[in-house]
């Protein structure tokens, strides 16, 4: 028997071509990102640009569906002179505030409830047929009772948006207690752990992922909640803002504060992305990412 | 009968003596099935394990080994009969008992040295003593380099040492493994199957080790339990007289070991093939 093994000098050819290999494809990678923003842009621009060609023409009606330079007059103005009820810093300060609040108050208290129940099989065999029926309230509504109840300061908007967000949360943290892996759980208790030693070093950190995808869903939701409250009788915040223009059919004014939210909402949510991935580190890549 | 001049003797079943390690008692156990049913899993169950001693146990698959397992880490209680761990009935998860599971129990967010620590940790040592035996137990399975990694980014067969090193750590007076490596390639279950009798023969400890492999059941053990098809009941035992140290990548080409095996073999097989009928018929 003897062993075959390539010979030596095929060795340093490979490797050189396997080098020039690797930097095509990276290229090639390049390119494609390139041509994927522009593509975006590309979208924006034409989607952008049809809108205020359309309302410069009138097929669009500008009172009734602005137009992207009517809004950003409208922003700009805001900007620089104030809105109607003071300077726009303090009604998107007015807003965070109210949708943060209400934001992690929903939050904890889904994230409490949720491991309560998933670890008690009577407690959630008791109260899952109550939050059955909460759940299916359409909850929006309670805005005007939080009103009526709360008044027109920020009580109320708070209220509304821990409403809102507290049954997502709670929901997909209850969901991730009941997935926790039996095995994981047998382990840890034969390594000797006490329950509140597995609860927190087994249930949380394999509920955490069920829990995060819900906190992006969550914000949105707070952020509604705030919205709407300010909306139905508020003295400060982007609600209040968007009612004022809708009294006065300023189409551009909504739009406006429209863009304003949306740019907030989009700041929290890549906050949120990057406690994501801090948090779940551990977390293998997809398999598509692995290479890039 | 212990004395037939082949190693494999079948053994009777006497009343376990009071200082073994295990003695399960005449045990049976039913599980109350989602529709309200009751089914059998074990029953008449006997088996004892002495101080030291090294016991497999093979058996068609669902025939009750795992939950053989679990009545001893008091995970399950037996519905008549009784379990004592070190002469002990057992009452609670004993501190004495380590587990390696059929499957992966890792912690996923934590990584090998903290997986490792996991054990020390939950019973109250210090995080320094901790971490130092931890990094001493890592570098025995021989994953020094790896103490910083998750287990996603281990093969099969490094998470498997590290299962066993997060159990070894406790320094555990009784080890039961469940199909321990049973989803490793040959070569790394021969390599596992050498450390662990290192390690068994360095700790002391009494072992109850399940698996379907017959071969590596006779490889390992003092001491062979044959389960029948479900509901599990010991069929017959076996002692395995072969010398110690063994080494398993020679054992396997060892007449006597062959001709063990081959005894054992027919007396496993008629009970795989009812436990075959038997799964085919109700249709899992
Ligand atoms: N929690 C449970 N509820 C109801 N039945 C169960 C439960 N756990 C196990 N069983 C049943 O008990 C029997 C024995 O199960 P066990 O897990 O001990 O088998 P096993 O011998 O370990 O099988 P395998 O070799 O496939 O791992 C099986 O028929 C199984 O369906
Ligand atoms: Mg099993």
């Amino acid at each position: 028997m003897t062993a075959i093994s390539p010979a030596a000098d095929h060795a340093a050819v490979r490797d050189a071509s396997i080098a020039v290999a690797e930097s095509m494809a990276k290229a090639q990678l390049r390119l494609r990102h390139a041509l994927v923003i522009g593509l975006r842009l590309a979208i924006l621009v034409v989607f952008l640009g049809l809108w205020e060609l359309g309302a410069d023409y009138n097929f669009i009606d500008p009172f009734f569906f602005a137009s992207p330079s009517g809004i950003w007059q409208q922003i700009w103005s805001w900007i620089t002179e104030g809105t109607s009820q003071g300077p726009l810093w303090l009604q998107t300060y007015v807003t965070l505030e109210e949708t943060f609040l209400g934001f992690v108050i929903g939050a904890l208290g889904g994230i409490a409830a949720g491991i309560i129940l998933g670890r008690n099989r009577l407690l959630a065999d008791v109260f899952s047929i109550y939050i059955k029926i909460a759940n299916s309230v359409p909850r929006v509504v309670l805005g005007s009772v939080f009103i009526i109840a709360l008044g027109l300061g920020m009580a109320s908007k708070v209220a509304l948006a821990v409403v809102m967000v507290f049954f997502v949360v709670f929901a997909n943290a209850f969901q991730g207690v009941r997935e926790a892996d039996r095995a994981m759980i047998a382990n840890a208790q034969i390594l000797g752990a006490s329950p509140f030693q597995i609860t927190r070093t087994v249930i949380i950190p394999s509920a955490m992922s069920w829990i995060l995808a819900s906190l992006h869903v969550s914000f949105g939701f707070a952020l509604v909640g705030a919205v709407v409250g300010e909306f139905l009788g508020a003295k400060q915040g982007m609600g209040l803002l968007i009612s004022t223009a809708q009294g006065a059919f300023n189409a551009n004014g909504v739009f406006a504060a429209m863009v304003i939210l949306a740019v907030m909402a989009l700041v929290v949510e890549f906050i949120i992305t990057r406690f994501e991935n801090y948090v779940v580190k551990w977390r293998p890549a997809p398999f598509n990412e692995q290479g890039a | 009968m212990q004395l037939q001049p082949m190693a494999a003797g079948r053994l009777s079943q006497a009343a376990p003596p009071a200082d073994a390690a295990i003695a399960i008692d005449d045990v049976t156990l039913r599980f109350v099935t989602p529709d309200g049913h009751m089914m059998t899993a074990i029953r008449d169950f006997t088996m004892t394990v002495a101080r030291g001693e090294f016991a497999c146990v093979v058996g068609p698959t669902g025939c009750g080994k795992s939950t053989t397992l679990n009545l001893v880490t008091g995970l399950l209680r037996p519905t008549t009969g009784n379990v004592r761990v070190m002469g002990n009935p057992v009452t609670d998860i004993s501190r004495d008992i380590g587990f390696v599971f059929q499957a992966d129990a890792l912690f996923p967010w934590r990584s090998v040295i903290d997986n490792v620590a996991a054990g020390p940790l939950y019973r109250g040592t210090s995080k320094a003593q901790a971490y130092e035996r931890a990094r001493d137990w890592i570098g025995r399975v021989g994953l020094g380099r790896f103490e910083k990694h998750y287990p996603h980014q281990l093969s099969g067969g490094m998470r498997k040492r590290v299962a066993l090193a997060q159990t070894f750590i406790n320094q555990p007076k009784i080890l039961l493994m469940d199909e321990p490596f049973s989803a490793l390639d040959m070569q790394t279950r021969t390599a596992m199957q050498d450390e662990l009798l290192g390690l068994w023969s360095e700790q002391k400890s009494s072992v109850v080790f399940v698996t379907h492999d017959l071969e590596e059941a006779v490889a390992l053990a003092d001491k062979v339990y044959v389960l029948t098809a479900g509901p599990g009941t010991v069929k017959s035992v076996y002692r395995i007289d072969l010398p110690r140290p063994r080494v398993m990548a020679d054992i396997r080409y060892d007449p006597k070991f062959v001709e063990i095996a081959k005894v054992i073999w027919n007396d496993l097989r008629e009970e795989v093939q009812l436990g075959q009928s038997r799964t085919l018929q109700t249709g899992h």
